[in-house]
């Protein structure tokens, strides 16, 4: 098995970042930022997302291409359901 | 884990009792098993992206409502939880590591570490969940009611039937998220008895790996449920 393992330090590290994106954005949602407030805690919880995924779920050391598709299909289908959606939902009361 | 016959003529099957006999090598094999994982995860992706969607829209639709429900959760119950879905996930890295190293005491402990943390997390839920029946917070209640005004615009009372539609969607959530977190604490029992009984170690430990995949998965729902049901309009 040439399996790839990571170090603890690695793991760590990935824990306090995650720990320190949480307090971030905490205190992020204590500022008036008007619109751009969802945009920050989004923006910070992909941040969390993308490096769970990568390091806690393996898969920047995966050398198993279909693994990558598969999440990018996830990714892709949800961004279409949110998307046309929002189309239909949001644009009801123009005029 | 057996072998076939056939499959001794295979060099690696002589060194690892774990692979089957359709499988080439036990990569092939492990990776087979890893992207199983991952198109379930995605089915649960669709899944719970549903419930997202919804939320976008009823967010846009209501959205003063919507905060000042939101800003109606327990904030330091709910941080407190995240940190302790966080560390539950550094727990389950850290039980697959110690099977690819060989520290097979260590994965035990480790796994015991994320059922304790786990159940934490549910207790603190469930904590939330009754202060809500007693602050009368849960839809569809003909006593419901959320007291307040929208944020920002002190002379907008809240709609009340908006304000249920926050509510239906945050019990729905949080409580498939409960049910998931609940099927996974019971994974890990089982595999915590299969550990303690050395089964898993640097040749085989493919199921502590998807235990593993699905734990983090629930942990990323729960990052972007935190603060799109606990954050919104927090600010003055």
């Amino acid at each position: 098995m040439s399996e790839h393992i990571s170090s603890v330090t690695l793991y760590v590290s990935i824990w306090l970042a995650l720990l320190l994106g949480t307090g971030l954005t905490v205190f992020a949602a204590t500022l008036d930022l008007g619109p751009f407030n969802a945009v920050v805690a989004l923006a910070i919880a992909t941040t969390k997302a993308v490096l769970v995924v990568l390091f806690f779920m393996h898969v920047k050391y995966t050398h198993e291409k279909l693994t990558k598709m598969v999440i990018v299909t996830a990714i892709f289908f949800f961004l279409i359901l949110v998307a046309l959606s929002m189309a239909d939902y949001a644009t009801r009361l123009w005029t | 884990m057996h072998t076939s016959p056939a499959a001794t003529d295979d060099h690696e099957a002589h060194d690892n009792p774990a692979l089957l006999h359709h499988f080439a090598t036990a990569e092939q094999q492990k990776d087979a098993a890893s992207l199983g994982m991952w198109v379930f995860l995605v089915t649960e992706v669709m899944f719970f992206g549903g419930m997202f969607c919804a939320y976008l829209v009823y967010r846009y639709w209501y959205f003063g409502d919507f905060g000042a429900a939101s800003s109606s959760l327990n904030l330091t119950l709910g941080t407190a939880n995240t940190v302790v879905l966080i560390c539950s996930s550094l727990t389950v890295a850290m039980a697959v590591r110690c099977a690819q190293v060989a520290k097979q005491k260590a994965i035990v402990v480790y796994l015991l570490l994320t059922i304790v943390l786990g159940l934490a997390f549910l207790g603190v839920k469930a904590k939330e969940y009754k202060d809500k029946f007693d602050e009368n917070h849960v839809p569809g209640q003909a006593s419901f009611h959320l007291d307040g005004s929208i944020p920002r615009h002190p002379d907008i009372a809240v709609n009340q039937r908006h304000a249920q539609i926050y509510f239906s969607l945050y019990f729905a959530m949080t409580g498939m998220h409960a049910l998931h977190m609940i099927i996974g604490v019971g994974l890990f029992v089982f595999l915590t008895y299969r550990a303690s009984k050395g089964a898993y170690g640097p040749g085989y430990y493919t199921p502590l790996e998807n235990a593993g995949l699905y734990w983090h998965f629930v942990d990323i729902v729960w990052i972007y449920l935190f603060p799109l049901l606990y954050l919104i309009d927090r600010h003055p």
